[in-house]
């Protein structure tokens, strides 16, 4: 069916990076070196001229200071011409979803043909910041005339002022960190330890088996080495093909040692990778020949005040997005849910459960999810659309759906369809 | 340089327009695409100056050229070879020497705008004019390169670069004919200023008005304390010469005179003044113009520069543009042909192979062309990140669907290289060439397991890819055209020179270099000592003794190769009788790279004859033949395998056939070639000196039919 504003745009490809837990395997690579890697190999696979793209978009939750706009440098790869332009953008952990539909928009409203959107995350490589006293004295030393004034500013500087502070995933508006509203979302919702801890395990167990049988890894371009010595970089590292839940269950809360029911095995880990998703209007994707995984059939976004639940918006952009594409939660066939905590996917279920939705777990996260595959902020939403797509295809099934939940109160939502 | 005010008086070459008492000359040699500095053109210049020097509202003068991106490419190299007597070449000499002293005494200041090449007599008019401005743009190269072409910068330069930069730096230039970039040349002092494009005009008329208002640039001595401790006082130069004379000897084994001609310029003009310095440099320069050595090199730059233009086949349509190559097999040569490929050619390169591991390893290898590049500064950090971002690489055929040009690089098998062309013909797009980098397999065998074998053809590269300057283009039996002009192209802006040649064993280079190799084991049989037949090929120019060749060739390929070559032409060449190469290595040694083999290498260097090789061999180094007979069979060797392989077409023509094996395996540039040096000796002499070698060793010295025909006619390979 013919999309409902404007014209259909659709999925041809995606690939992302092996997804890399901070601080291991990928350290070496900035987030721009991850988000050209994954936008090159996505040209290489589906022989696209690069001359082909009209826009790149790409997300990216926690930008270098050095490049502040990624999106750039990956259209400034060799293998695009100059004139493309290119931006980037923070919907927190939605925000490669945010670039999909920012593309789709582009090329619904006929203002693109083609255009790759993903995004990337380098949590190795998180800004570390100067204290705002020693920047001040620094800004104020670099205004100094002479040398001897120069001197007198450093002079100025304490020790306490050389400690670097780094940023926190903690709501500005709440102090909140994420964690702690996982926390209380167990709570209020009376999600167990246990059942967050089975959601977990299944999440690697799904993950380990889309790992084993090539379903998963179908979307990773191998990640080779910079440098001499370092290791070829195949599948995702943080899914465990030997955990149990007894394993789970030694370990401490981390939020809050004496209630607390969230550890780091069902919360999702810090980690680094990039996605990029290749877009085309439907009669281009004819004309250049190739054929589409699926269509970007609506998309909703949707808040809640931080305060509340932090996590829970993807129940209220879920139903807007159905109803934007005119179908119903029994209609969908697959159902890719972000999993930035075991409490907060139990809680969504909760929240869809209690519109009356039937919950069919057989068609959620059918290779696990963020807890095992990893979660770079930015890059995430660029799996879930590749792993569903994908998905989607090998079993025909016609309606996907995709929710996310992210920082700030806010959730994403997007209804896929095959044909 | 569209701000370059428009000549206001119309001349061929030299024209020039005056505003607000500045007169900017350009020059623009309209039938050439670079400027040259000619006979004709040194009398436009001095008709100009004599009528600028004449003009009362000219305060001073601006030069620059008319061509987009060079400045002057240096002297007419066409105008030597109508040389006939030194005395006529230093009369050439002497009148550039005039036209530039008449430059350098003008009695008003002239500032030159540089960008682009700036070379030789180029560089030699920017020395003797007052100022000079520069663009940092990668084109302007800047340098004296003379002694290339076995001659000196005869027009002054030898005299005033070192007089602006020191005897160091001038001849650390001079005498390797080095040109540097902008920034460098700038930081040696060669140049004034360093500027952005956009303002060279601009800059450069701002200084002749400084300079028309009596204002000169200061310049000091480059070099701190330690340049005038060296170049400052003349027992300090005593010092610089001692070593420059060290180390062209070592660089050159006395071979080229032109260094040493061009370090006694120097030293003369610091010694005893410009003047006699001027007269000096003439000299030495009409001594070397007719030599030999600078006929042989100015043949083989214009061998080349024809090469350039030759599209390689007879009525080629135009080559394909590559943009984006393929390469399978990423070994060695695979990530070679990558690297230099990304790094000349600026092509976007996906490499293949079987395992991952390979592929990461081969294109971090590739990436070490590049790495090497920005060390030496050759580019900048930003171009290098751009650059490594064209190498990449998996273990599928993904990518290779664009790929206009892709080149294997596979084992040396038939079978494997056959597979990988089904695989890859199934993805490549519907006009992609598939090139075969093989040095033994026949093209036209390869080409049967494809379905477009006109699309199929080999391009062999030489080890180092990314030093050695030859690759051979080898047309199947059902090759098209095209395929030739775009295998070609490619080769070229790869910066390769290229040579196309007939689908033989062992095609142009490795069959005509065959015979050297092999007479090592008839040499060391009749009792020939290892050093002995290496020094002798030394001594004669080559770059390393067919001994060293061996090792570093690695002996169990030079084992296969010698396989194949006796086995398609073994009656002539003949292996020794023994188990010969083999023997060594059974016994696991392999050459340089398993730091064993005729030689002994430790850490990368080569530590003397392992003599236990001998014993391995079943030889007994006993004194063997003459010196002069070793060198004599060597060298014949290569000589008569080249006028037969000519003969056979293999070689379109001789001068392919030169260039091939200069290019190819170094043998001696000054020495013109194994054909004409043949030429040079006389093909009777040739024959008969092979008759007698075919006495006394057999019939692997009979004379080719080419070479008798040649001995009957009293006819040359060059007519």
């Amino acid at each position: 069916m013919p999309g409902l504003n404007g014209r259909r745009v659709a999925v041809i490809a995606g690939v992302r990076t092996p997804f890399a837990k901070a601080g291991t395997v990928l350290k070496d690579a900035r987030a721009v070196d991850l988000a050209r890697y994954a936008a090159r190999e996505l040209l290489e696979r589906t022989n696209l001229d690069g001359h082909e793209v009209d826009e790149v978009i790409f997300g990216q939750v926690v930008p270098s200071a050095l490049v502040p706009n990624v999106g750039r440098e990956v259209s400034l790869l060799p293998q695009f011409p100059k004139e493309i332009p290119a931006y980037s953008l923070n919907r927190a952990c939605a925000s490669a979803n945010q670039a999909i539909s920012a593309g789709q928009d582009q090329i619904a409203l006929g203002n693109a043909d083609v255009i790759i959107a993903g995004g990337a995350e380098a949590l190795s490589d998180i800004p570390i910041l100067a204290s705002r006293r020693l920047a001040d004295i620094l800004v104020e030393a670099s205004k100094a005339k002479s040398l001897g004034g120069r001197i007198k500013t450093f002079a100025k500087i304490r020790p306490r002022d050389l400690v670097p502070v780094a940023p926190a995933i903690a709501e500005p508006s709440t102090g909140e960190s994420m964690g702690q509203s996982a926390e209380k979302m167990a709570k209020e919702n009376h999600i167990s330890r246990d059942a967050q801890d089975r959601w977990a395990l299944r999440s690697h167990q799904l993950a380990a088996q889309g790992t084993a049988d090539g379903r998963l890894t179908a979307e990773i371009v191998p990640w080779l080495p910079t440098r001499p010595g370092a290791t070829t970089v195949r599948q995702d590292n943080g899914i465990r093909t030997d955990t149990s839940l007894e394993q789970m269950a030694k370990l401490k809360p981390v939020f809050d040692r004496r209630y607390g029911t969230v550890t780091a095995a069902n919360s999702s880990p810090l980690t680094d990778g990039a996605s990029a998703v290749l877009l085309m209007s439907e009669e281009k994707a004819r004309a250049l020949g190739y054929e589409p995984l699926t269509y970007i059939r609506s998309y909703a976004v949707a808040a809640v005040d931080p305060g509340w639940q932090l996590l829970q918006a993807p129940i209220f952009a879920v139903p807007t997005a159905l109803e934007r594409a005119g179908i119903q939660w029994k209609d969908l066939g697959l159902i890719e849910l972000h999993e930035a905590f075991a409490s907060q996917v139990l809680s969504n279920l909760q929240g869809f459960a209690a519109k009356g939705w039937d919950i069919n777990e057989d068609i959620i996260n059918v290779m696990g999810g963020s807890i095992a595959i990893g979660h770079p902020f930015g890059a995430t939403g660029g799996r879930i659309v590749i792993t569903l797509s994908n998905e989607m295809r090998r079993r025909d099934v016609q309606f996907g759906l995709i929710s996310v939940c992210a920082q700030g109160g806010m959730g994403f939502a997007m209804v896929l369809e095959r044909r | 340089m569209a701000t370059i005010a428009a000549p206001a008086r119309t001349a061929p070459a030299v024209t020039w327009g005056i505003a607000d008492g500045i007169a900017t000359v350009v020059l623009d040699l309209k039938s050439q695409p670079v400027n040259v500095i000619s006979r004709a053109v040194k009398d436009e210049f001095l008709a100009c100056f004599a009528a600028l020097a004449g003009d009362p509202s000219v305060k001073a003068v601006t030069f620059f050229s008319g061509k987009a991106d060079n400045f002057i490419a240096g002297a007419d190299i066409e105008e030597f070879l109508t040389l006939s007597s030194a005395a006529e070449a230093e009369r050439l000499s002497a009148d550039g020497q005039d036209m530039l002293d008449r430059v350098a005494r003008f009695p008003k200041p002239i500032a030159v705008g540089i960008h682009g090449a700036c070379l030789g007599g180029g560089f030699e008019f920017a020395l003797a004019c007052h100022y000079r401005v520069a663009t940092d743009h990668p084109k302007t190269q800047i340098g004296l390169p003379e002694v290339q072409l076995g001659i000196l910068p005869g027009a002054g330069g030898c005299q005033r670069l070192p007089r602006l930069v020191g005897a160091r730096a001038a001849l650390d230039m001079i005498l390797a004919g080095k040109t540097e970039r902008a920034a460098r040349a700038f930081r040696l002092g060669m140049v004034d200023e360093l500027v952005p494009p956009a303002i060279l005009a601009d800059i450069t008329l701002a200084a002749a008005k400084r300079m028309a208002g009596g204002w000169r640039p200061k310049r000091k001595r480059p070099g701190g304390v330690v340049g005038f401790l060296l170049d400052g006082n003349p027992l300090g130069r005593r010092l610089v010469y001692r070593s420059a004379r060290k180390q062209v000897l070592e660089r050159t084994g006395g071979h080229y005179p032109a260094p040493l001609a061009a370090l006694e310029a120097v030293e003369y003009g610091l010694r005893h003044g410009l003047q006699e310095g001027l007269r000096r440099e003439a000299q030495l320069f009409g001594q070397l113009a007719v030599t030999d050595v600078s006929r042989k090199l100015v043949q083989i730059f214009f061998a080349t520069n024809q090469l350039k233009k030759d599209p390689g086949v007879a009525h080629a349509p135009p080559p394909v543009r590559v943009e984006r190559l393929g390469i399978i097999g990423s070994g060695f040569m695979g990530s070679g042909i990558a690297g230099t490929a990304v790094a000349q050619a600026d092509v976007d390169v996906r490499m293949k192979d079987a395992d991952l591991t390979r592929v990461g390893q081969g294109i971090l290898a590739a990436r070490a062309i590049l790495d090497d590049r920005l060390k030496r500064r050759r580019i900048t950090k930003f171009e290098y990140a751009r650059l490594i971002a064209l190498l990449s690489g998996g273990d599928t055929y993904a990518g290779f669907g664009r790929a206009e040009l892709t080149i294997e690089a596979v084992f040396e098998e038939l079978g494997v290289k056959q597979q990988v062309l089904r695989e890859v013909e199934a993805v490549l797009p519907s006009t992609g060439v598939f090139a075969s980098n093989t040095s033994t397999i026949p093209i036209t065998r390869i080409a049967e397991a494809a379905h477009s074998p006109e699309r199929v053809i080999g391009m062999h590269f030489f080890s180092p890819v990314a030093k050695m300057p030859l690759v051979e283009v080898i047309p199947g039996a059902r090759t098209e055209p095209q395929t030739v002009s775009t295998a070609v192209a490619f080769g070229r802006r790869m910066g390769k020179t290229v040579i196309v040649v007939k689908d033989s064993p062992g095609f142009w280079v490795n069959r005509i270099l065959a015979p050297y190799p092999n007479e090592v084991g008839h040499l060391l049989a009749e009792g020939a000592s290892i050093e002995d037949i290496d020094s002798m090929a030394v001594r004669f120019g080559f770059p390393v003794g067919p001994v060293t060749l061996l090792d570093e060739v690695g002996l169990d390929v030079a084992v296969k190769v010698a396989e194949v070559m006796q086995g398609a032409y073994g009656d002539h060449i003949v292996p020794a009788p023994g188990a010969g190469v083999a023997a060594l290595v059974k016994a696991g040694r392999l050459g340089r790279k398993s730091g064993r083999g005729f030689y002994i290498y430790k850490g990368g260097k080569k530590r003397g004859v392992d003599d236990s090789v001998y014993g391995l061999l079943g030889v007994h180094p006993n004194g063997g033949p003459r010196p002069a007979e070793i060198l004599q069979r060597l060298v014949l060797g290569i000589v008569n395998e080249a006028a037969r392989a000519l003969g056979e077409g293999v070689a379109h023509s001789a001068r392919d056939g030169d260039i091939g094996a200069i290019f190819g395996f170094g043998f001696p540039p000054f020495r013109g070639g194994p054909l004409r040096y043949a030429d040079d000796l006389g093909a009777e002499r040739v024959v008969s000196d092979l008759e007698h070698l075919a006495e006394r060793h057999g019939v692997r010295f009979a004379p080719s039919e080419a070479l008798q025909e040649h001995a009957r006619q009293g006819t040359k390979f060059y007519g």
